[in-house]
């Protein structure tokens, strides 16, 4: 079995002592910043990204890849116990979560969302590791014309799933797709935009604009808006175990919110947000026993489907950055930024080029995800110490974090100078309502996509109907087109707008 | 004139400005043609794609009625200024600004200055509290970047080390 020698070789690099504290260090701080209200994964990404540069990659990764998952189990705590998502992909654990901690039931609830997590980011490993190298396998049939179309249908995937207007979501990507441009042209060596300033001609930074907008940007309209009492749950937790009901209620809502986090978190413009989302829905819809707690007052179903969703959703979400380079959302555009600060090319050449990364990521994620079960439930005590920590001794860390990581990336102020242009940016894309995760998608791929326009034109000599002639490329902007469609009809719009308002 | 959407509004606005500027900007960079795409093409493209799209937000927020009108609220210029001036005086500090002969101030007193400038962004300011929040902060980064990562960063002025 090609799967076990694979996952063998993964985990041989994983469970090196150095990776090991690296997945630890990982999860802890994505624990962290989970439980913080304030901060997401972005801006700790992108913030801890220069911290890496001087690590082998497969460990850079590893400690990233550990935030990102992290931060979903640090999220459920706080949505559980404040009743204060953490993280956006916990806004439905909150409902009954919350719910279920004032009758008592906290201890049930944050077992069931970390034993769920905990199953989910198995099962979703496992997708991962089967399904990579099929995927990687067509990946290989691309030409540019289908990669040019791959990519669209990504940026418009990821748009469709932005909340907010979708006009102005798209019209983000293009911004990001601009700004990405900035630099000196590959092919014929123009330095674009630069204005003759020569740290321009190397581009924008993408620590920079990822700092300044999910960074400051948030800062700002943090401290605008005034900070609100927290009504925090410090009674203490007890009876951490769910009875035997509580088990029976929660292995079927475990099972389906892990099949649907799975397949929406490959999807483009997936992940872990929309998962938990759908998942909650999904269960709604489901009729209840009798007997059984309504929703929305502390059913643990509530609280076990969208948490195994969401860590599934977090875990398959790789599967298309790892296998075509093409980040489905924001936190995998920069890890696509990441791997190419330490000159790995991200695409699918990575699984054969680099199996010890690819299959040692894969496996660290398993091992993490243990440890996060491990770490959390008896740790719940000190994150909540943790949310008495107050904003105002916050964010003048976060500002310096950002000032010294971006500063240290090449040990120039020009980068300072961004941070602080694109976190004014950030706070006036926050007021106008404009979402910032298509502008970094956007950013990412505005390079590559032009590259790939670029070579499918010459290869037809000019002819635009080379996209709609080849077969694949023809089926992904169909599907492209139906996405759209799709949220354009009245009444799932309606569903969109929704979905959205609780958030 | 009668806005329905202030956010939609002056976002478009911004998109215009922004497409306008990176077009007019390509069109003056080889063009080509899409069999042989010069680096003005796929910008001006763009640039023209989100000229359209600001437009069209323009004309949505001045035709479509929107419930509370989009209202963008009043701006925040105390967190603004402070953040911005907070890590523009970091900059200047730690890297020097030798066209005005300011030297490098080093790594523990350029902290100094942004937790103190950053920390007025907020509400509540309380100097003793700042100051520690600062003290404690220098002895992290001092450990953190010099002494396990191993960064190549003045602590101290240039000046006072000599």
């Amino acid at each position: 079995m090609d799967l076990f020698s694979n996952l063998a070789l993964g985990f041989g690099v994983a469970l090196t002592p150095l990776n090991l504290l690296y997945a630890l260090v990982g999860c802890v701080l994505g624990t962290l910043i989970g439980v913080l209200p304030g901060i997401g994964p972005v801006a700790t990404i992108a913030m801890l990204l220069p911290a890496t540069y001087a690590l082998p990659p497969v460990s850079a990764l590893i400690m990233l890849a550990g935030i990102y998952y992290g931060a979903q189990y640090g999220g459920s705590t706080t949505a559980i116990l404040v009743n204060l998502p953490g993280e956006s992909s916990s806004v439905m654990t909150c409902i009954d979560g919350y719910q279920m901690a004032r009758q008592g039931r906290a201890g049930p609830a944050l077992a069931a969302a970390g034993l769920g997590s905990f199953f989910a980011g198995c099962v979703g490993t496992l997708i991962l590791a089967a399904f990579a190298p099929s995927l990687t396998a067509l990946a290989f049939q691309f030409g540019p014309a289908e990669y040019f179309s791959l990519m669209v249908l990504g940026m418009i995937g990821a748009v469709v799933m932005a909340s907010g207007s979708l006009l102005k979501a798209i019209a983000m990507v293009v911004l990001g797709l601009l700004l990405g441009l900035v630099g000196t042209d590959v092919n014929s060596g123009v330095a674009r935009f630069a204005f003759d300033i020569p740290e321009l001609s190397d581009g924008i930074g993408f620590v920079a604009i990822a700092m300044g907008v999910f960074g400051y940007g948030e800062i700002i309209s943090n401290l605008a808006t005034p900070e609100h009492a927290r009504e925090v749950f410090t009674r203490k937790v007890h009876g951490l175990w769910p009875t035997k009901q509580d088990f029976k209620d929660m292995t079927p809502a475990v099972l389906r919110g892990t099949a649907l986090g799975s397949v929406l978190g490959v999807l483009p413009g997936g992940g872990a947000l929309l998962a938990s989302f759908a998942s909650y829905a999904l269960e709604k819809k489901i009729k209840s026993k009798p007997g059984e707690v309504p929703f929305g007052q502390g059913n643990i179903r509530g609280v076990a489907a969208p948490e195994s969703a969401n860590n599934a959703g977090a875990q398959t979400s790789f599967i298309p950055m790892l296998t075509l380079g093409i980040p489905p959302n924001a936190v995998m555009a920069l890890m696509v930024g990441a791997m190419t600060i330490h000159n790995i090319q991200p695409g699918p050449q990575v699984m054969s080029s680099n199996p010890e990364l690819f299959w040692g990521l894969i496996a660290s994620m398993w091992i993490g995800n243990l440890m996060l079960v491990v770490l959390n439930l008896p740790l719940i005590g000190v994150w909540i110490k943790l949310l008495s920590v107050p904003y105002r001794w916050l964010f003048p860390a976060i500002v310096l974090f950002c000032a010294i990581g971006v500063y240290t990336t090449n040990n120039s102020t020009w980068d300072i100078w961004m941070v602080g242009v694109f976190g004014v940016l950030g706070y006036v894309f926050i007021k106008l309502g404009m979402e910032p995760a298509p502008l970094l998608l956007g950013f990412i791929l505005g390079p590559v996509m032009e590259e790939n326009l670029r070579r499918a034109l010459l290869f037809s000599r000019g002819d635009w109907s080379v996209f709609l002639t080849r077969p694949l490329s023809a089926g992904l902007l169909l599907a492209t087109v139906l996405l759209l469609a799709l949220v354009l009809v009245p009444a799932v719009k309606r569903k969109r707008e929704e979905a959205f308002v609780e958030d | 004139m009668n806005l329905k959407n202030q956010k939609d509004f002056f976002s478009g606005l911004l998109f215009m400005a922004i497409g306008v500027s990176f077009a007019w900007s390509a069109s003056r960079y080889t063009i080509g043609s899409a069999a042989k795409m010069g680096p003005g093409y796929f910008p001006l493209l763009l640039g023209a794609l989100l000229t359209v799209l600001g437009g069209v937000l323009v004309y949505k927020a001045l035709v479509f009625e929107t419930e509370d009108g989009g209202r963008i609220g009043a701006w925040a210029w105390r967190p603004v200024g402070f953040v911005v001036l907070a890590n523009l005086v970091f900059g200047v500090m730690i890297g020097g600004l030798s066209w005005v002969g300011i030297p490098p101030m080093g790594l523990v007193l350029a902290i100094f200055a942004l937790t103190v400038l950053a920390a007025k962004a907020g509400s509540a300011f309380r100097w003793k509290e700042v100051l520690v929040l600062a003290g404690v902060l220098a002895l992290g980064s001092y450990l953190t970047f010099i002494v396990l990562l191993k960064l190549q960063l003045a602590i101290w002025p240039a000046f006072a080390s000599a």
